[in-house]
């Protein structure tokens, strides 16, 4: 049963992936634009043109090119970046960690903002903190996250300048990092000075990530405590003399995050898809950062071997989602 | 005589549009008493007991009375103190048992958390006192049934767990809100049962809410007849089957189905009776005013 279930699992995920190599694949070959003609400087020869092409493998016909892709990509080979002359896999593999940071770090900033506001606006239901809650939620929503990033640069690189407003890291800094995950292993090393360097810089691209999603969470978690709060459970808890701070964080919160879980997970994905736009405007050395730079220099096969990280990414993350479900809900674990 | 378990006084309540729910209601709990509060639904019994616990959904205003629990007056306790009492004092026997356990979190820890939380027993002795009262319902394997989820148990089970976990704590005064309403016929008895032999070995004073004059005449000493959110009728339950002194408490026991004669009892009630009590009512209500800030619990 339980075999079945994760074969099954299994089979969907390799269908997405097949399905999203597809249509990147014939998508970035429709769409206008010679990544030929851009290596080569003004007026070279057909012949030139010609050999690179047939070096490139792009002589061929789209179905041909594909299983050739598709047969390297099984092998873990993702081709060669043709306007770095690297390797894509060690090219995407070098900047996954600093996506991965940034957007785990992100979705921590916007659960520590989004999951109080929720307990608070449930236990003042009602009254004109919950008001004052749905209106900062209402701004926080409708301002998409690269915006936010402006207003961040505005406020803390300009104004009040605290925060970092360009890079991952200062440069001047020795790291002694073996991997990319620099956050992390920064405070495996105890070496917490780079940690708050790190951080530093961070912090805002992370908020202006954060805050769209943390509006979601607050308003949907919110939505889900209050209609329990008239359960009979929740009015038993209240005669046993729990204060509503009590009753909303210990009979509550466990049985309102399971709508809220899936929601989450969903924008989790939309999260890490605003990495591209507020990694650039953060020159944040990460995975977006490097797919803008791929799309705009025509590097097919590096733009293919980000997407399906990309495509990756969602579904693992989709998955854990389903199994936080489960774990979260008795009713699903012994069904 | 001595004091009061409960004691409400004139007590009424509204909605947020002024309409009248629970009209100057006056009662009296003696500490080991069991007094049934019947009515039709809708006469309010059930928010009688909401208010005493302090639990009154927020559309619902206190807006007159006094609740008295053992002596100390709730409305001039704050609300965190009111809340204390409630919590040491008192407990909810609850009417469906399908709702009334969280689904997400284990029977052992939802019967133990007050024995724990609030009244600060360390949990080896909280353990052990539900281990005990499981055994009192007749629950026969305490282990699995305290690492069970709530949907792992039939609704009987439940209520057997909420009654359990409701007289655990050994309050003074233990709300009953159609405990038996829920369940099928054949549970509805042993529960009723259940409740009655706790109810003598722990000398606990219950506040009986139902609709069926049968269970009143099974468990109760003293009754509150109910009608529109006004008391109609109080009486020892014995002298109420026996002389009904109100024309509606007559008619109610008329409507009550009868095995002897199932079709003829089974009538409503009088619509003259209920004509009378609502002009009753209503020209009451004309000459009502509020003399007192509510209770405390709004």
């Amino acid at each position: 049963m339980i075999l079945q279930r994760t074969l099954t699992r299994l089979l969907t995920m390799i269908a997405t992936l097949f399905g999203v190599a597809v249509v990147v694949f014939v998508v970035i070959r429709i769409a206008p634009g010679d990544p030929i003609a851009m290596m080569l400087p003004p007026g070279a020869s057909q012949a030139d043109i010609d050999r690179l092409r047939a070096l490139y493998g792009l002589d061929k016909s789209l179905i041909e090119q594909f299983v050739i892709w598709l047969s390297g990509v099984v092998h873990g080979d993702f081709g060669t970046s043709i306007s770095l002359r690297q390797n894509v896999l060690g090219l995407v593999l070098g900047r996954l960690p600093a996506t991965l940071e940034l957007s785990i770090f992100a979705l921590l900033i916007a659960l520590a903002i989004g999951l109080p506001l929720a307990v608070l606006g449930a236990r003042e239901r009602g009254t004109a903190v919950e008001a004052g809650i749905d209106v900062a939620n209402g701004v926080a929503l409708s301002i998409p996250d690269f915006l936010w990033g402006l207003v961040l640069i505005l406020l803390f690189g300009v104004l009040m300048p605290v925060f970092e407003i360009s890079g991952r890291v200062s440069p001047q800094l020795d790291l002694p990092f073996t991997t990319n995950f620099y956050l992390f292993e920064s405070i495996v090393r105890l070496r917490f000075d780079l940690t708050a360097n790190l951080l530093g810089h961070m912090f805002m691209p992370a908020l202006a990530l954060a805050l769209p999603l943390a509006a979601i969470i607050a308003q949907l978690l919110k939505q889900s405590l209050k209609e329990l709060l008239t359960l009979d459970y929740m009015v038993l808890a209240r005669v046993k003399g729990f204060s509503e701070t009590q009753v909303i964080l210990r009979e509550g919160l466990k049985n309102a995050a399971l709508p809220t879980l899936t929601l989450v997970g969903v924008q989790f994905t939309f999260l890490i898809g605003g990495t591209v736009i507020v990694e650039r405007l953060f020159s944040y050395e990460g995975l977006g950062n490097m797919a803008i730079d791929a799309v705009v220099n025509r590097d097919l096969p590096l733009i293919q071997g980000i997407v399906l990280v990309f495509a990756l990414l969602f579904v693992v993350i989709n998955l854990a989602v389903d199994m936080a479900y489960a774990l979260l809900n008795p009713r699903l674990r012994h069904g | 005589m001595s004091t009061p378990c409960l004691e409400i006084e004139s007590l009424s309540a509204t909605l947020a549009n002024g309409v009248r729910v629970l009209r100057s209601v006056s009662l009296t709990v003696e500490p080991g008493e069991v007094r049934a509060l019947v009515g039709e639904s809708g006469a309010g019994k059930s928010m009688i007991g909401k208010a005493v616990l302090g639990v009154l959904p927020p559309s619902i205003r206190v807006v007159e009375g006094r609740i008295t629990l053992e002596g100390t007056d709730l409305g001039n306790l704050s609300p965190r103190a009111s809340r204390a009492l409630i919590g040491a004092r008192t407990a909810l026997i609850p009417q469906d048992p399908l709702t009334a356990l969280n689904p997400s979190r284990r029977i052992g820890p939802q019967m133990t958390d007050r024995l724990v939380r609030i009244l600060g027993w360390d949990s080896a002795k909280a353990d052990r006192r539900i281990r005990k009262l499981l055994d009192d319902v007749r629950i026969r394997e305490p282990d699995r049934v305290l690492r069970c989820y709530p949907h792992e148990l039939s609704g009987g089970m439940r209520q057997r767990v909420l009654i359990a976990a409701a007289f655990a704590a050994e309050p003074r005064l233990i709300v009953a809100d159609e405990p038996t309403t829920a369940l099928d016929v054949t549970v509805q008895k042993q529960i009723l049962r259940l409740i009655a032999e706790l109810q003598r070995e722990h000398g606990t004073a219950i506040l009986f809410v139902t609709h069926d004059l049968g269970v009143v005449a099974k468990i109760s000493q003293k009754v509150t007849v109910l009608y529109a959110g006004k008391v109609v009728e109080q009486a020892d339950t014995a002298a109420l089957f026996a002389a009904p002194q109100h024309a509606y408490t007559r008619a109610l026991m008329a409507a009550t189905p009868r095995y002897t004669d199932p079709m003829a009892s089974l009538r409503p009630v009088d619509e003259a009776v209920l004509a009378g009590l609502s002009a009753e009512i209503a020209t009451a209500d004309r000459n009502w005013k509020p003399n007192t800030k509510g209770s405390g619990h709004d």
